[in-house]
């Protein structure tokens, strides 16, 4: 799970460019949207995106969009859950 | 070039490097410039050299600051950089800017405009065409300044000329006519 949170912090920078941030800036629990790293409603695309491209994982449903991408945290524990290998 | 005197040199070649060199020589700690769309980032920089700290001490109301932009490619670098990714997945960062007119929405995003904004598309500067319509709408009293001109980009080429018109002149400014504009331009 450290690993892969770790790994998540990585992708998610180059994904969102948010090129002023370090990977150890980004709590494991911070939120990622509005108080939290500020991310906006494109950002959420860009990360449905990211979980599509490195995990092959799609959101069908999109009322687990909030709960998904809560955090890293968050998203970490949604990949572990949903990738197809473990399925 | 800022008012006839060169304002900041490149020492790159590639567009966007160039275009990482100024926003890092101004320094305006905002994040949001390195998720714009090469048009955008061209636009907003060119914007932020016209204006300058000054502006914001001439308290326009919001809504009597206008945007008039034009160029000759429209969005077409981005909406090739989009149609790339289509490939794959679809960027929706990269979609939101395939329109040219968002480049007027993050300048006035950053500089809290809402007054009228347009953007034309000519195959060349169209000086004659932006004086009289900028023209139209300071005369109207449908703003009191307006930021106008020409914002190019299509692979390696950045092309900017940003004219702020304002209805009362500052002492010492040039006057808005579509010959000083392309002798500007030029």
């Amino acid at each position: 799970m450290e690993k892969l949170m770790s790994d998540l912090k990585k992708q998610i920078i180059e994904q969102l460019n948010l090129q002023d941030v370090k990977p150890e800036d980004i709590g494991d629990d911070q939120p990622l949207f509005v108080e939290g790293l500020g991310l906006d409603s494109i950002d959420a695309l860009e990360l449905i995106v990211l979980l599509q491209q490195h995990y092959k994982i799609k959101i069908s449903n999109a009322e687990d969009g909030p709960k998904v991408f809560r955090s890293v945290r968050t998203m970490a524990e949604y990949i572990t859950t949903h990738q197809p290998s473990n399925a | 070039m800022r008012n006839g005197e060169l304002y900041f040199k490149a020492g790159s070649e590639d567009p966007s490097s160039i275009l990482a060199e100024i926003y890092e020589h101004l320094l305006p700690a905002y994040p949001k410039f390195y998720k714009m769309d090469q048009l955008s980032k061209l636009g907003w920089l060119a914007t932020e050299i016209l204006l300058g700290p000054e502006f914001r001490y001439k308290n326009y109301p919001a809504d009597k600051v206008g945007i008039v932009l034009s160029n000759a490619n429209a969005s077409l670098d981005t909406d090739i950089r989009y149609y790339d990714t289509v490939k794959d997945i679809a960027s929706p960062a990269l979609f939101v800017y395939t329109l040219p007119n968002i480049v007027a929405g993050e300048i006035s995003i950053r500089h809290r405009l809402k007054g009228e904004n347009a953007f034309f598309i000519f195959d060349h500067f169209n000086a004659g065409f932006i004086q009289q319509y900028v023209s139209g709408l300071l005369n109207n009293d449908n703003l009191q300044a307006c930021i106008c001109g020409w914002v190019e980009t299509l692979g390696k080429q950045l092309d900017a000329a940003l004219f702020l018109v304002e209805k009362t002149p500052n002492a010492g400014a040039v006057g808005f006519t579509p010959a000083i504009m392309n002798q500007i331009y030029q």
